[in-house]
């Protein structure tokens, strides 16, 4: 057993044992679903069939559309693709970085940020295989033996390098997850009482037992998987990234772009754990576990990843100036001054003037003002990628072609439409899956809870 | 063969340690111990050597890295080499740089992949698999050690009671299995 310094806040309040913790992560999935549950999933799932109704006609109709025009090639719909990897960046940072880092907070929220995760990225790889137009041929952007076009796929291209990362991030986080949630659906098959439930977690569970060795192995794998995850998180929105930095699209054709892009996506994927997690813990009576020390630790992250974020709009700036390359000065002069100055200002607003309010400790530790700041910064994050994307090209070389980008009904729903289906993974996740670490709470439970740390032999040796 | 095994249940890690210190020092082989979390240091104490899951996560993604490599000098060089922008890939080495992401990512997909299946099969935890753990209540607060008499039988049973009364269990529980 580790154990803490004594000034530090305990991480589990309140008098529990282990069965308490048993209980509490297990109780609400074991009893019935309060009104509110339904009523979410209600309108989440509206929300989704209609954005279900928006795709299908989309794909039966062609991505003509959406507002796109010859000049504005790319919009919402990268847009949206970015936004959501980019919150995707949150679930596999906490658990894997902050494992390699051992800090143990994040064991309260890595299960459901993971979770987040996993939905958020799927969602965003809906986008580029929506934006194919013909869902059906989206294999080829696999190397298949086949005979058409160019018979390989490029492996030159930033777009394919984008399918392996999105792919390869997708499927290592549903493992990773999977593989820390087999031990908590064992805990939940063996308490089950209705044989349906019992043999749905017995299925989940893979007939998982706790035997010495496996846990053995389990931290292994634990450990291994999160040095794998590690690069791999800051692989994937620096490939993102190279979507539009290995262009030469003034206002893309910039080599800041990785570092920049992970650091967006760490603040915008802690801000909407920060959304999700402050409802979730009020509405399933998690306070103990997920309390203001959690999410001042959560706002520290959205502090320094904001600034880095704000240093980096700034640099960008200065370096299109530096440069002396008039069409990159004119793409940022035009960022701030031209038709679309509301967008980048209330990107600049939301991004770089609110994470600094979390330097004021009063601030970072109101659960109210935090959820409203999650959300700000959510907000600022898609204005982020949609400045980048549609004002660096709104206005090309030839002014006889510049444009605006007025979005249709469609691109509205489509991207709607996935915060609803984001939504019913979320809500099902929560109902029916231990949404926290139950296995890994019980470790830190004598090191850092609360009657633990104040009984008085706490600093004695056993 | 039926076979006598005794289930010596705790309701605390540490006294779960300290006991099987003790037992061990008089010579009881221990054959298992089920728990709801990883207890940090039983593993020396009951015999129970690291895995090599990390060796073969390492095998793995070295495969990932050879797989990629070949593949895409096959696809980009050999097979049909395309010229991209004025950059015609005549060599893998020249064009290494542009297959390094890819190279990365399908070696992090291997490794994770690779083990993760490994852990299982080696877990014997698949889908449907029957649960092993002796007593429900190992899963949510409770310790249990699994003492065979096939392994001990230089003691009698009696004196393997007599040396579990003084580790502290809240129950024991005697059972034939085959």
């Amino acid at each position: 057993m580790q154990k803490e310094a004594a000034i530090r806040e305990p991480l589990i309040l309140g008098h529990k044992s282990y069965h308490d913790v048993t209980e509490d992560v297990c109780r609400p999935i074991e009893d019935k679903a309060p009104r509110m549950w339904y009523i979410l999933f209600g309108i989440a799932l509206i929300i989704a069939l209609y954005g279900i109704g928006c795709i299908v006609y989309l794909l039966g109709t062609g991505i003509g559309v959406w507002g796109l025009n010859k000049t504005i090639g790319w919009a919402w719909d990268i847009t949206n693709f970015v936004w959501w990897v980019g919150i995707g960046h949150a679930g596999t940072l906490i658990s894997a970085v902050l494992l390699l880092f051992r800090q143990k907070w994040r064991m309260a929220i890595n299960r459901s940020a993971e979770a987040m995760t996993i939905f958020a990225v799927f969602m965003a790889g809906l986008f580029p295989l929506i934006h194919m137009g013909r869902l059906w041929v989206g294999y080829w952007v696999l190397p298949l033996p086949n005979q058409f076009g160019s018979l390989w796929v490029n492996f030159n291209s930033p777009l394919l390098w984008d399918v392996f990362a999105i792919s390869t991030y997708l499927s290592v986080s549903l493992v990773f997850w999977y593989i820390g949630l087999i031990p908590d659906f064992a805990t939940i098959r063996d308490r089950a009482k209705k044989p349906v439930s019992k043999k749905m977690y017995s299925i989940l569970s893979f007939g998982w037992s706790g035997r010495a060795k496996n846990w053995n192995r389990f931290e292994t794998v634990s450990l291994v998987l999160a040095g794998l995850a590690t690069p791999l998180v800051f692989s994937v929105h620096s490939i993102v990234s190279f979507d539009f930095a290995t262009s030469i699209v003034p206002g893309w054709h910039t080599t800041i772009f990785p570092p920049y892009f992970v650091a967006g996506a760490v603040f915008s994927g802690f801000a909407m754990v920060q959304t999700l997690l402050l409802v979730m813990r009020k509405a399933m009576g998690l306070e103990a576990y997920i309390h203001t020390k959690h999410v001042e630790y959560m706002n520290i992250v959205i502090m320094v990843t904001g600034s880095i974020v704000g240093t980096a709009y700034i640099t960008e700036l200065f370096i299109s100036w530096y440069s002396g390359v008039e069409y990159e000065a004119y793409a940022f002069l035009n960022r701030a001054t031209g038709p679309y100055w509301w967008a980048y200002w209330s990107m600049m607003t939301c991004n770089v003037i609110s994470p600094q309010l979390m330097w004021i400790r009063k601030l970072r530790r109101s659960l109210l003002f935090t959820f409203f700041i999650s959300i700000v910064v959510n907000i600022g994050m898609w204005f982020e990628r949609y400045v980048i994307i549609v004002t660096s090209i709104h206005r090309d070389y030839l002014p006889s072609a510049w444009s605006m980008h007025y979005p249709s009904h469609i691109d509205i729903g489509v991207y709607i439409g996935t915060i609803g289906i984001f939504f019913v993974f979320f809500l099902l996740f929560a109902r029916y899956f231990p949404v926290l670490a139950l296995n890994e709470i019980k470790t830190i439970l004598k090191g850092s809870g609360q009657s633990y740390k104040e009984a008085p032999d706490y600093h004695k040796h056993h | 063969m039926a076979e006598k095994v005794i289930y010596v249940m705790y309701d605390d890690e540490e006294v779960l340690k300290d006991g099987a210190k003790v037992l061990v020092s008089k010579g009881i082989k221990i054959a298992e111990v089920f728990s709801p979390f990883p207890i940090h240091g039983i593993d020396p104490i009951i015999g129970i050597k690291n895995t090599r899951l990390g060796i073969m996560a390492f095998l793995y993604g070295l495969t990932g890295l050879m797989l990629a490599t070949v593949g895409m000098r096959y696809f980009m060089v050999t097979d049909w080499p395309m010229n991209i922008g004025g950059k015609p890939n005549f060599s893998y080495l020249e064009n290494m740089l542009a297959f390094v992401p890819v190279t990365f990512e399908f070696t992090v997909l291997c490794a994770a992949h690779g083990m993760a299946i490994t852990y299982l099969l080696a877990n014997k935890t698949l889908p449907g698999m029957p649960a092993q753990n002796p007593d429900p209540r190992t899963t949510d607060d409770r310790f249990v050690m699994e003492i065979r008499l096939s392994d001990n039988q230089r003691l009698s049973e009696n004196e393997i009671d007599a040396l579990l009364k003084d580790t502290g269990f809240v129950e024991i529980d005697k059972k034939e299995i085959n």
